[in-house]
């Protein structure tokens, strides 16, 4: 699960990481009270979306009077923000958070994932700040120092000040930027984030140490304890789609193609939307039914393929092991009467039961295109998006 | 020799009352030894009782002292499965099944980290489980399609091992043992350590690895294969066609920042003499033809 720059940043002071004074804002009045009541004469206009390079896409901008400000919220609300990482049709700005200016001396960069090779979170530090940590990895390697922190003992004192060291933070903020890595790998630690952020890390012209960009990511198996986390959910920034499976305990991703796939087993479904494309078509989605599909989910699913314009065959793909093609086929059968069904039907289907499954859509009086294995499924199921079924 | 287990292993169920653990442990029962081979069950709540003749223990070391039990199963539901996990590892099994999926990422970190230096093997979480063909079964996988032979299969998925599985029978090929290592991101035994256990076994002659997007796991088997391996080995990865960035299904099945790609995988899997197909309705084809 994601979260905006100003949840994390919330998140973050309250484990004592420094970070200039900010207000989030849902429309152009707030903004501009926002600034009054911040003070000064320099602030930040950011629009808040989850995806990344908000900066090089408009969505980062500074203000130097009110009226200013008054500007930027009002372009920036209601824009469709592009970046790198939104896709061409962009991500629409709801929310906006206005920060205080801050004089920057230098900037640097640190993250944490969890680390597979190790298993471990690592800490990745550079002193390059404000540049993708990808490109930094790709053209400058040397740059970046990591730590694979002791899951017991957490991040200690000395590999926080040896890597405050290593990426050139000037000694006299050694133990302020210590403190703020300790802080955020408690902040990682405690919440169970998948990934945390702060680029750029700035170091100001009276040396002290804050994080003026912020960006957390959760790990959706332990939602189940972090409430709190949970509460930050901007269903905004979520493909409704998306949001509908999760709801079905379905997991559905939307693909750019026009064959819909409904395997059981995500390894399968990854392998059958794989070999659509090596047979000359496109997956439409990304669907795995689960272990314990019934004949409502399997409907849910036809549902929900269904609700994309652009599908023009259906490929149903089922490894019966504990699931039974029976209880498959008869879900199929039910889905197909329910949602009347206008694009051709493939269907493949192997494992327990898979003979009795085989009887029910024979006798279902439904046009459904059987297939024997996985290339005849693709084969078969190509040829109908194409017309020739 | 299969390589983990055989008829000789004896299973104990943690999460035995469940509805799952329940429900497996009765087909895992009925499968070849398997009768011989379950023989005790863990919930701390009830001491003393049965399950269908199976005596249920308070921890896993009293079932271990009382049946002899080398193995466990872990059904258990999420919050309290690397709990689990590190119940039976102080308890020196010497292997681990968790079938479990959803567990925290950070509960699996600490889990890990105490296993270092333990004689435990994890299998897990999140995977189908392990099963040498007509000796016994531990796990969710359908028993009856597979067969004895001397074939072994490591795959971090389920239906895909069963599809896989299924296209060695129609070449006639059986299989020595075959492993679902899981689909999280932080996990006990990898593809590597899988290939070292099927290299050194002399009832399999090649093996079919099966790997997915997300980390390097099949890379590094594969560096190792190209210096150590003595058998033929074909493999399949699945998701060329999944965009990055997104989770698809699997916790552990994403590409984050550019890396773990197919075609990557797939491109370290060729240069180190592995041989691949891109179509997954092939796998079974072309181990065929590796045997030569």
């Amino acid at each position: 699960m994601k979260i905006h720059e100003y949840q994390a940043k919330e998140i973050l002071r309250h484990y004592g990481v420094a970070t200039p004074r900010g207000i989030p804002c849902f429309n152009v009045d707030e903004s501009v009270n926002a600034a009054r009541q911040l003070g000064g004469n320099v602030w930040v206009v950011k629009a808040q979306i989850y995806a990344g390079g908000r900066g090089k896409g408009g969505g980062v901008k500074v203000a130097h009077s009110l009226e200013e400000v008054r500007d930027l919220a009002e372009s920036m609300l209601g824009m469709r923000l592009v970046t790198h990482q939104t896709g061409p049709e962009g991500q629409t700005v709801h929310r906006l958070f206005i920060e205080e200016g801050v004089n920057i001396a230098n900037e640097y960069y640190v993250g944490m994932v969890v680390d597979r090779g190790s298993q471990r979170v690592c800490l990745m530090a550079s002193s390059e700040g404000g540049m993708d940590i990808e490109q930094v990895a790709a053209e400058t390697p040397e740059k970046i120092h990591k730590v694979y922190i002791d899951p017991i003992t957490g991040l200690t004192d000395s590999e926080a000040l040896d890597i405050a060291a290593k990426i050139g933070i000037p000694d006299v903020a050694h133990a302020e930027a210590a403190k703020l890595f300790k802080s955020l790998y408690q902040a990682f630690d405690d919440n169970d984030a998948s990934l945390a952020e702060i680029n750029p890390l700035t170091l100001t012209a009276d040396n002290d140490v804050l994080a003026l960009d912020a960006k957390m990511n959760f790990d959706d198996n332990a939602l189940f304890r972090h409430a709190d986390i949970v509460a930050l959910r901007d269903l905004d920034e979520e493909d409704p789609v998306e949001i509908e499976a999760s709801e079905h305990d379905l997991s559905y991703i939307p693909l750019d193609g026009n064959i819909g796939c409904l395997v059981n087993g995500a390894g399968l479904a990854m392998a059958t939307m794989d070999i659509i494309k090596l047979y000359g078509g496109n997956p439409a989605n990304f669907l795995d039914v689960g272990g314990g599909a019934t004949a409502e989910k399997v409907t849910e699913a036809f549902k929900l393929m269904l609700k994309n314009p652009n599908l023009e065959a259906i490929l149903v793909n089922i490894f019966g092991g504990i699931m039974r093609c029976d209880v498959i086929a008869e879900g199929v059968v039910q889905a197909a009467r329910e949602v009347q069904l206008t694009v051709p039907l493939v269907v493949r289907l192997e494992g327990t039961n898979v003979k009795i499954g085989k009887q029910i859509l024979a006798d279902s009086g439904l046009t459904i295109i059987s297939a024997e294995n996985m290339a005849d499924a693709a084969q078969k199921v190509v040829n109908a998006a194409a017309g020739k079924a | 020799m299969s390589i983990l287990i055989n008829q000789n292993s004896r299973v104990m169920t943690q999460g035995i009352t469940g509805k799952t653990g329940q429900f497996h442990t009765r087909m895992c029962r009925e499968y070849a030894n398997g009768n011989q081979c379950f023989v005790a069950g863990v919930n701390p709540r009830k001491p003393g009782e049965q399950f269908e003749g199976i005596p249920i223990f308070a921890t896993v070391r009293e079932a271990k002292e009382a049946t002899g039990a080398n193995v466990s199963v872990i059904y258990v539901p999420p919050p309290f499965a690397a709990s689990a996990i590190d119940e039976a590892v102080e308890a020196e099994l010497n292997l681990v099944i968790c079938i479990t999926e959803g567990i925290p990422v950070r509960d699996m970190i600490r889990t890990r980290f105490k296993m270092q230096g333990k004689k435990t093997r994890l299998i897990g979480p999140n995977c189908p489980g392990i099963i040498t063909p007509d000796e016994i079964k531990i796990g969710i996988m359908p028993g009856y399609i597979h067969k004895k032979g001397r074939i072994g299969v490591v795959s971090r998925s389920g239906t895909l091992t069963y599809e896989a599985v299924a296209q060695l029978m129609e070449q006639g090929l059986g299989q020595s043992t075959c492993i679902g290592i899981g689909g999280d991101p932080v996990n006990g035994l990898k593809h590597l350590d899988v290939m070292q256990l099927f290299n050194d076994d002399d009832e399999t002659d090649a093996v079919l690895m099966v790997g997915e997007i997300g980390g390097t796991d099949e890379e590094d088997c594969a560096r190792w294969v190209k210096e150590n391996m003595r058998k033929p080995v074909v493999g399949f990865i699945a998701g060329v066609t999944a965009p990055p960035g997104k989770r698809m299904g699997h916790a552990g099945a994403i590409i984050s920042g550019g890396k773990g790609t197919a075609q990557e995988k797939l491109a370290v899997m060729e240069e180190c003499g592995i041989k691949i197909t891109r179509n997954p309705a092939e796998m079974g084809k072309l181990l065929k033809s590796a045997l030569g």
